[in-house]
């Protein structure tokens, strides 16, 4: 028997707002437990919630970077349930008129374009967090409580492991050049519920679907997928039956490990929120808004590509992040070539910030001094080899190339009229070489050029070297 | 009419539990309740849009402005036991996340 498989995503991205959803605590990590909090968060009677614009704002820019459509009047629903990480015992959600609807990412797996539909997103608010310690009993910190989500749900499209890895990876970048959240899973910014199923192929219906929770990275996502796909498949050719369930990876194990059984559906007596009035979103807001949306991540490569040259899988890597992108095209505006620009941001940068752990908001270097040294390699002023001690100095220090390659005297001596004579002065000196050299010994040159450069200490232009010692060596 | 079953459900997801008897008393009160609300039918909609509030405001909204002008210590006078500024709460054991 074969088998289909579809595959449902939801995503959870924190928008990084100052402020909570309905309160305005601040929204802020690492602090002492509860100390970010106050009544509305902590539910106390007779406390009045207040929605963030800038939250909704946010909301806005990331459905519309997704190309969904905007609800225009909506309103935002209780969703009830007994937990101690929310004190309320409800979350407010939109379940009934979503802040979206109708979007798309598009992925390319084995060279293939495919649109993956997004069903709606959804505005809500962060439960708080719960710490489960040996002595019996469990703590509850607050601080998360009510921070601003956007939930991304998308259609069953996706109809491998593989696709479902690229559909998160597109998300993932896109939704990160808005600037609307970090979307970092291993900070919890961005978090992934999965739903799978399998059928034989031709089915009417869909098979019954278990869910996956637990995965910390999109590595996770695409083994958790394929380890479920062949466990349901498996479950089938025995001729057993699929339950519908909720199941965590287990990361040593490699294995999905069952969680629970659902039975039924899920009870939250939803009902709407009484004390938030309904929100009305205007085409100036939306305009307003799309006034500050940054230009998406597909549209900057294949400007990279059609413009610049650049190869596309450069495009690709450079616009891995927004940090990225825009650095890369501040270089290019400071007068820097795209291509070399492009090998230094992928290269040695790169090589510099993984190799310290770093991220390009926390070294010193700048659009500016990467492009001044790039402008300073390509006219000559310096060599490459001392290029990479100016790399050095610039990415570590606010310096700049051009003032600190003249005052540590640096720059490579290229002028023909200062070359000439300690060329001549070396061949005046080494008339073996020159014997040699006529004598078909082309390795009497590399002596001559090793020479030159211990006059210069280590200065002088190698190319301009050549064609004078030629020129010179020719007239004897 | 409210059955005694749904009060029984809706008792369950509140985490609460009653005897036979309150669950008869409970399913006859809320019964009244829902008997009086159900006057509203009466009330001729015709042309009346579907609303989800009482009363007609909207957009009613703050900027993204923090401020954290609660002491930690006044929110802790309501909190029973605490293990410096984390509540404590009897073990969670049957939760599936975090």
């Amino acid at each position: 028997m074969n088998f289909e498989t579809t595959i449902g995503l939801e995503v959870h991205v924190e928008l990084k707002t100052k402020s909570k959803m309905f309160s305005p605590s601040p929204v802020s990590y690492g602090a002492e437990p509860n100390t970010q909090t106050n009544v509305i968060d902590w539910g106390f009677p007779g406390v009045l919630p207040t929605i963030n614009k800038g939250a909704y704002s946010y909301g806005i820019m990331v459905a519309l970077a997704l190309h969904a459509d905007i609800t225009r009047d909506t309103h935002f629903d209780r969703k009830n349930y007994f937990y101690p990480d929310n004190p309320k015992a409800y979350q407010v959600t939109q379940a009934e008129q979503p802040l979206a609807t109708n979007g798309w990412v598009e992925i390319e797996v084995d060279g293939k374009k495919k649109k993956i539909g997004i069903a709606e997103l959804h505005v809500e608010e962060d439960a708080g967090k719960n710490q489960h310690e040996p002595d019996g009993y469990s703590y509850v910190d607050l601080n998360r409580q009510g921070t601003p989500l956007v939930e991304i749900v998308s259609k069953p499209d996706i109809a491998s492991p593989e696709e479902a890895y690229q559909y998160l990876e597109q998300l993932r970048q896109i939704v990160q050049f808005t600037g609307a959240s970090d979307v970092k899973m291993e900070e919890g910014s961005m978090r992934v519920d999965t739903n799978l199923s399998v059928a034989p192929i031709g089915a009417d219906k869909y098979g019954t679907k278990t869910e996956i929770k637990n995965l910390n990275s999109f590595n996770h996502v695409r083994d958790g997928l394929a380890y479920e796909q062949a466990r349901q498949q498996a479950v089938l050719r025995a001729g057993g039956e699929i339950r519908q369930e909720t199941r965590r990876w287990d990361v040593d194990k490699k294995e999905t490990i069952l969680m629970r059984v659902k039975e039924g559906a899920d009870d939250y007596r939803y009902f709407p929120e009484p004390d938030l009035p309904p929100v009305h979103v205007s085409q100036k807001w939306i305009d307003e808004v799309a006034g500050r949306l940054p230009q998406p991540p597909a549209a900057r490569r294949a400007h990279y590509v059609a413009d610049w040259g650049i190869p596309e899988y450069d495009a690709g890597v450079l616009t891995q992040t927004l940090e990225m992108a825009n650095f890369f095209e501040a270089t290019v505006a400071a007068g820097a070539d795209a291509k070399l620009a492009s090998n230094w941001l992928m290269g040695e940068v790169s090589g510099y910030l993984n190799a310290q752990h770093q991220e390009l908001k926390d070294v010193a270097l700048t659009p500016e001094h990467l492009a001044g040294m790039i402008i300073l390699i390509s006219d000559g002023t310096i060599s490459s080899k001392i290029a990479k001690k100016v790399f050095k100095e610039i990415i570590e220090n606010d310096t700049d190339p051009k003032a600190f390659v003249e005052a540590k005297g640096m720059v490579q001596l290229s002028d023909p009229a200062q070359l000439t004579p300690i060329i001549d002065a070396v061949l005046d000196d080494n008339q073996q070489s020159i014997d040699d050299f006529k004598a078909g010994k082309d390795r009497a040159i590399g002596f001559l050029v090793g020479n030159i450069m211990k006059q210069t200490r280590g200065k002088a232009n190698p190319k301009v070297v050549n064609q004078i010692l030629m020129q010179e060596i020719k007239k004897r | 009419m409210i059955s005694k079953d749904s009060v029984a459900h809706v008792a369950e997801l509140s985490r609460l539990a009653f005897s036979d008897a309150e669950l008869d008393q409970f399913t006859n009160q809320l019964d009244d309740i829902l008997n009086m609300v159900d006057q509203l039918e009466t009330v001729d909609t015709t042309g009346v849009p579907a609303t989800t509030q009482s009363i007609h405001l909207q957009n009613v909204m703050r900027e993204d402005v923090a401020v954290n002008d609660t002491k930690t210590e006044d929110l802790f006078k309501n909190v029973p036991t605490s293990k410096g500024t984390l509540i404590q709460v009897p073990a969670i054991i049957d939760k599936e996340e975090d």
